[in-house]
């Protein structure tokens, strides 16, 4: 067991202790360079409890096409990931989110998962989101999380069997990431039905926290969503508001959507 | 050399193999499995399946003997595994007839695929009409236009095809968009990927409903020589042909086992499509396997004149089959894949898909290298598919079109 404790948990708590359900933002790394995604991070974490820096990836299967768009230009740009790192050092030491990665796991086995978890707790990541990951093929990633003290968050689907979930909830650690819907990222007009029932299921499953995202984009979705989940998470969203003005609309949506403004 | 690699079933295949896919898509993946353990142990299943190998696709598939195109490389005898002749072409019908029939057991209207050259295409496409499903067919927009005529094939055929503009615009960027669609339709639909690639069940069930092709082709071999062959040489793409026929012959420890690799324009050139030859351990599109991949594990960019072996990866049991010695692995270049392609057109009156010439081309570099020996010896090629959809290809290579290819002039202005 590690001394470290989860820093996403403790994030999600503080909200709770203010009457709120935590916010949860993501904008991929070095989109649409290195230091407007570290400013743009920085802007989203005066609203928002926890930061997901998403790292690009060639093969994003869980991603629509705003975030492909992203990932693809910063790819193009070429990303690398010793910048993975230096955005969430910098994102981390800049402001009192908690910051996660969001990241495909093949980048993490080229490293080798030993490496990957001691240079995230360096750069002081609190943890990972592995969307391809499941945990049946998990067991490399979670003993290397356990060892630097990171968090492992896996998802958990309206389609998710009993047994599956509780091997979900106890194999994370932080929170689980409980999709709202069946599909892909990107903005969606209403919030599924799934959502609630998913982060029930996952309770009963002995899940502590669930935050739950994919397609949430208005206020109105993230109040809908905070009356029942321990987060909300918001991707796409952000990722079109850097896009079309910037760090300052991210700071703005970001503070709209948390209910701030 | 050990025996009992015909036995080898998912999820894992020695390192390789797996389920490295979102949460999302396991229930639909378990189910699959599910249904297809069933299915094969069930005689109504095996004899539905069976019935249309031999009344819709033609099974079984010819041996025919090549001599004319054998005597061109070497000594040894030559019998190609007539795939080509089968109902759209190539022995994509073989894998696809079987997950229709699955995908109709489970309650699914509709099938998606992913396809690169568009043989695999043009059979889910061929079987959705058959069996009265909606399907919709992801490819990579260079390849609708390296393929424009198997897309309008498709279409005829009453599939919608979506050319997936990300990435590199190839195979893989089909499979990520096929996959996309998966996730979010998954209730509706089943995936019928096209390749021994892709998560458990889809290395293990892919490579059973090609099995026919080995136990057809070791049969026949007997038949017409009284004897096992001394090689089978097959093209590797994601590798469903080739496992196909070895499978025959994976427990002959006197059958030596090649499969060839797109070499692209050359290994030094960094554009082939070598995944083992080059490539080291990763996971792309839910399995572990030889891949592609950059210092950061980025997925690198596969390149091959045969669009249907242009993929940066490899179904995880060739990864084990490479790793345990029992198959060699060997890329071709372009430029031998086109002449061994050429070789059986003027030969032998057989115009062979551009992958299937590169197990051609292996073959007559083995029966080369074995020079006078290779009098007393038998290979057996795969020729899984027809050229007709790369006369294009073949027409530009050879130079065979009007002068306008040619010409000097700066490519703006110019009316095609
Ligand atoms: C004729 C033919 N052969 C081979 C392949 C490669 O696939 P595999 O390696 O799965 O046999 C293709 C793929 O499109 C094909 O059309």
């Amino acid at each position: 067991m590690s001394a470290e404790a989860s820093k996403t948990a403790a994030a999600i708590d503080a909200a709770r202790a203010q009457g709120r359900a935590a916010f949860v933002g993501y904008l991929p790394a070095c989109y649409p360079d290195q230091q407007t995604s570290i400013e743009a991070a920085v802007a989203l974490a005066e609203h928002a409890d926890i930061i997901e820096i998403g790292a690009p990836y060639s093969d994003p299967v869980m991603d629509g096409a705003v975030i492909q768009q992203a990932t693809t230009e910063a790819l193009a740009g070429g990303f690398r990931m010793d910048q993975l790192f230096e955005v969430v050092r910098e994102v981390s030491s800049r402001t009192q989110a908690a910051v996660v990665v969001m990241i495909y796991y093949n980048l993490i086995d080229r490293m080798g998962a030993e490496e990957f978890a001691r240079r995230l707790a360096e750069a002081g990541g609190a943890g990972a989101i592995t969307p391809d990951l499941i945990p049946d093929e998990a067991q490399p990633w979670i003993t290397a999380a356990e060892k630097y003290g990171l968090d492992r968050i896996f998802l958990a689907a309206p389609t998710s069997s009993a047994e599956r979930l509780a091997a979900i909830a106890s194999a994370s650690r932080g929170f689980v990431y409980g999709v709202s819907l069946m599909g892909v990222t990107g903005q969606r007009a209403a919030v599924s039905s799934a959502a609630q029932e998913v982060v029930t299921a996952a309770k009963a499953a002995g899940a502590q926290r669930v935050c739950v995202g994919l397609g949430v984009s208005t206020r109105a979705h993230v109040e809908e969503i905070g009356s029942y989940a321990d987060g909300v998470i918001v991707g796409t969203a952000l990722v079109a508001a850097l896009r079309e003005g910037g760090p300052e609309a991210v700071g703005q949506l970001a503070s709209e959507l948390s209910g701030n403004s | 050399m050990s025996t009992g690699f015909r036995e080898a079933s998912g999820p894992y295949f020695g390192d390789y193999g797996g389920r490295w896919m979102p949460e999302s898509l396991v229930a639909a993946l378990d189910e699959l499995a599910d249904a297809f353990g069933k299915a094969k142990a069930d005689p109504e299943f095996t004899e539905e399946f069976e019935r249309l190998s031999r009344e819709y696709t033609g099974r079984p598939s010819l041996l025919t003997e090549v001599p004319r195109f054998a005597a061109e490389s070497g000594k040894a005898r030559m019998f190609l595994k007539r795939e080509d002749l089968n109902h759209t072409g190539s022995h994509k019908i073989n894998n696809v007839l079987g997950q229709a029939l699955i995908a109709r057991r489970l309650g699914k209207t509709r099938l998606i695929a992913e396809t690169g050259a568009g043989q695999h295409g043009v059979a889910t496409a061929t079987a959705a009409a058959l069996f009265g499903m909606d399907c919709m067919v992801y490819m990579g927009a260079e390849d609708t236009r390296r393929q424009a005529l198997n897309v309008a094939r498709m279409q005829l055929l009453g599939a919608q095809v979506v050319p997936v503009e990300h990435g590199a615009q190839t195979l893989k960027d089909a499979i990520n968009e096929a996959l996309r669609d998966w996730v979010a339709s998954v209730e509706t639909t089943h995936y019928v990927l096209g390749t021994v690639a892709g998560p458990h069940p889809f290395p293990e069930m892919v490579r059973w409903f090609h099995q026919v092709i080995g136990e057809e082709a070791r049969a026949q071999i007997l038949e017409a020589t009284g004897r096992l062959p001394d090689a089978v040489t097959a093209c590797v793409g994601g590798g469903s042909n080739a496992l196909g026929i070895f499978h025959g012959f994976l427990d002959d420890p006197s059958v030596a086992l090649y499969g060839y690799e797109a070499g692209g324009e050359g290994l030094e050139t960094s554009r082939h499509a070598a995944a083992i030859t080059l490539g080291r351990s990763g996971v792309l599109h839910g399995a572990r396997s030889y891949l592609m991949q950059d210092e950061d594990g980025q997925t690198v960019d596969s390149h091959s004149i045969s669009a249907g072996l242009d993929y940066p990866s490899v179904g995880p049991e060739h990864a084990y089959l490479a790793d345990a010695g029992r198959v060699t692995y060997e890329p071709v270049t372009d430029a031998e894949c086109m002449a061994a392609f050429e070789s059986l057109c003027r030969t032998e009156g057989i115009i062979p898909a551009i992958e299937s010439a590169h197990a051609l081309a292996g073959a007559a570099r083995l029966s080369a290298a074995w020079g006078e020996d290779g009098a007393e010896r038998l290979i057996i090629v795969s020729l899984s598919g027809r050229g007709d959809k790369d006369v294009a290809t073949a027409a530009k290579w050879f130079d065979l079109l009007p002068a306008e290819g040619n010409t000097e002039a700066p490519q703006e202005g110019v009316q095609a």
